[in-house]
């Protein structure tokens, strides 16, 4: 009976958490709705381009997801999405290789920092902080040895796929009266894929259910006969797939590599984690939260723009009051849970 | 539960906050359906240079002048400025001006303001896209005019003190390889050396467009040409500046009656300001100024008329005496100022 009761508990906290910040996405969407409707808010394209622009990041999110449900952390994706960047549009346009050898490399990329940073995080026990702190500089220096300039994507291919329009079967009229239909881009389809299969992983599956049982406590998962470390590193294998696809997916939407490109995108990544639910101690987070948390920053950043004139420095210092305002609800919950067992006890 | 309820309330409460934020400065516009809407998307506050091109748009397109500017900054960040043209494009402006971070990766978004039928200016740097048909004009800097200019001063000078015969030896300091300001004032200069059978480009190497390298430039030039070295061509201020550094130390005068004369670009308060004291002698404008040019292609594009896809901003050449009163280029006479204090507190940056 008291077991139970302890796992009922912190499922709720963690639905909690999610649901608060669909909420706070909800009324944010709908007061800018209501406010901005003379200004195309409320059409769908708005929404839409939230997922247009920020498919990349979604992707990226989730693998810091994954990452941050086991107690890591993985700060080098910015500098592994430049690397993809550039990488991919080095091997198209000075190399002449295809598309699908692009996007082979950047996966490619993406898991050699995988397998690298879980190797040292997971079996010599080194910090993820400092791991993907040393990646991060790592990922931004080699993006500068391959190329200082900007390289500009040509291949015929690969901008088919990035102009590649799907359209939807709604839409609305613009004030001469033409009928846009609304539209979204394969980038998009494949980041909601990527936040559906890894829902279900995380939940039902083996795997996911050992990540958050080595997040919330790693000695008792251990115990638990886990094999914590194997499990750790698949865990940050994925997260580097993902880094890499989501760069790729990143790349597909600027047609561009050059050194400058994704610089503090590891922070969107944990802020959006974050905002949507996942404890930085590990042990709590979902996915789907990590999409709402990007959909936040999105949305905070079309109202900004929307509006014309509040400089668009407002956003960072939106996104930072919210981040606050989740860090502190999580701790009120942690502090109520921890109440609850000692009283338990 | 109670708590949950409140705290889902307090949230609400958080985002309505924001929201009424931005509805105060909204409240009554629109009633005027002839005002035209701007959407600018610009690059950052990176500079003074920036900062002054933003404040001319600012100014330009004013409500007063029954314009309603939406500015955004992108903070240097390529991904920002592609999210902020779709929002512009939602938000139906009837144009969207661009002054982009980078020069390619515009293919798509701009594809997408072409189909809403939304009129694309490109400010500052130029684009790089597959199709020209993508935006409708660009507005920015002649660097090959300037590189021209400042050349057709350096002969007027010359001719002027009677060296106009003797050889002249000039190294270039140029600029970040490939930028289009690099491009333009390098080839102004090698055009112009070609003309001239006296002078003798000696060196020309990059300084990057900072203080640091061009120090250092001029530092491994002075090494190997030395006395030989009579005109030092800077394609920025800040290249200036370091070479001016390296010069002195290295024991050198700079200037009118000195062993050498150094030549820049941009015109910056500070350059000017060298400019005054005779250490650099010649400084030929990069004008920041896009506004009144691009509501001109707007206007004309209100009357329905076409533009011509390149414009060019009108860009002044600053000197340190009044030796040279006008230079010509390509049959077109330029206005020479000779610099004051007075001048410098009368420009807009």
């Amino acid at each position: 009976m008291m077991k139970k009761n302890k796992s009922k508990n912190s499922l709720n906290s963690s639905t909690f958490l999610l649901l608060v910040t669909i909420a706070l996405f909800a009324v944010m969407y709908i007061a800018g709705m209501i406010i901005f409707n003379d200004r195309g808010f409320a059409s769908p394209q708005m929404f839409l381009n939230l997922f247009i622009s920020n498919a990349g990041l979604i992707v990226i999110g989730c693998g810091m997801t994954l990452v941050m449900i086991t107690g890591g952390i993985d700060i080098s994706v910015g500098s592994v999405t430049a690397l993809v960047c550039m990488s991919a549009a080095y091997a198209m346009e000075k190399k002449g290789m295809s598309a699908y050898t692009a996007v082979g490399i950047s996966i490619g990329v993406g898991i050699l920092f995988g397998i690298v940073q879980g190797y040292l995080v997971s079996y010599l026990e080194i910090q993820p902080f400092i791991v993907s702190l040393a990646g991060l500089f790592f990922g931004r220096g080699l993006t500068a040895v391959i190329s200082t300039e900007m390289i500009s994507i040509k291949n015929e291919l690969f901008l088919k796929w990035a102009n590649c329009k799907i359209y939807l079967p709604f839409g609305t009229y613009n004030k001469h009266g033409a009928y846009q239909a609304a539209y979204i881009y394969p980038t998009v389809i494949i980041a909601l894929a990527v936040i559906i299969i890894l829902t279900v992983v995380l939940k039902y599956s083996k795997f996911g259910r050992a990540l958050y049982a080595i997040g919330g406590n790693q000695q008792s998962a251990l115990m638990m006969g886990l094999n914590v470390k194997r499990m750790k590193m698949q865990a940050y294998v994925l997260d580097g797939f993902l880094a890499g696809l989501g760069g790729f997916l990143f790349c597909l939407n600027s047609c561009a590599g050059f050194v400058e490109q994704a610089k503090g995108l590891e922070m969107d990544a944990i802020a959006a984690a974050v905002i949507g639910g996942t404890l930085l101690s590990g042990g709590v987070g979902t996915v789907i939260g990590t999409l709402f948390g990007v959909l936040i920053k999105g949305t905070i950043s079309s109202l900004i723009t929307t509006q014309g004139t509040l400089s668009s420095w407002w956003v960072r210092i939106t996104l930072s009051a919210l981040l606050c305002f989740f860090i502190v609800l999580q701790a009120i919950i942690a502090y109520t849970k921890k109440k609850n067992i000692n009283k338990l006890e | 539960m109670r708590k949950k309820l409140i705290a889902v309330l307090m949230t609400a409460c958080m985002a309505l906050s924001f929201a009424a934020c931005g509805s105060k400065s909204t409240g009554g516009e629109n009633s005027d359906k002839k005002q035209i809407t701007v959407g600018f998307s610009q690059v950052g506050a990176e500079s003074d240079w920036r900062t002054a091109n933003s404040k001319s748009m600012k100014e330009t397109f004013s409500e007063a002048n029954g314009y309603k500017l939406i500015f955004d900054d992108a903070q240097q960040k390529q991904e920002n400025q592609i999210s902020a043209i779709r929002n512009f494009i939602q938000q139906e402006v009837d144009y969207i001006v661009l002054a982009p971070v980078t020069e390619s990766g515009w293919d798509t978004v701009l594809k997408e303001a072409k189909d809403a039928k939304i009129p694309v200016i490109i400010v500052d740097r130029m684009v790089k896209v597959s199709d020209d048909s993508l935006y409708t004009a660009w507005v920015g800097s002649n660097f090959e005019l300037e590189g021209k200019k400042a050349c057709a001063w350096l002969d007027a000078y010359l001719k002027a003190n009677k060296k106009d015969t003797s050889e002249i030896n000039i190294v270039d300091i140029q600029g970040t390889i490939g930028a289009s300001a690099q491009i333009g004032r390098t080839n102004g200069l090698e055009a112009a050396v070609k003309e001239h059978s006296n002078w003798n480009l000696l060196a020309k190497e990059s300084g990057e467009f900072t203080q640091a390298k061009g120090q250092e430039v001029m530092e491994s030039m002075i090494k190997q040409y030395g006395k030989k070295i009579n005109v030092v061509y800077c394609e920025n201020d800040n290249e200036a500046f370091g070479a001016i550094d390296a010069l002195t130390t290295a024991g050198y005068k700079v200037g009118k009656d000195g062993d050498v004369i150094v030549m820049s670009f941009d015109s910056t308060n500070a350059g000017l300001t060298d400019v005054t004291s005779g250490k650099v002698i010649l400084d030929t404008e990069c004008n920041p100024l896009h506004g009144p040019r691009v509501k001109e292609i707007i206007d004309k594009l209100q009357a329905k008329q076409s533009v011509d896809k390149q414009q060019y901003v009108d860009e002044e050449i600053f000197a340190a005496d009044d030796t040279v009163k006008s230079v010509t280029v390509d049959g077109k006479e330029y206005k020479v100022t000779a610099t004051t204090k007075d001048v410098i507190s009368k420009r807009a940056y």
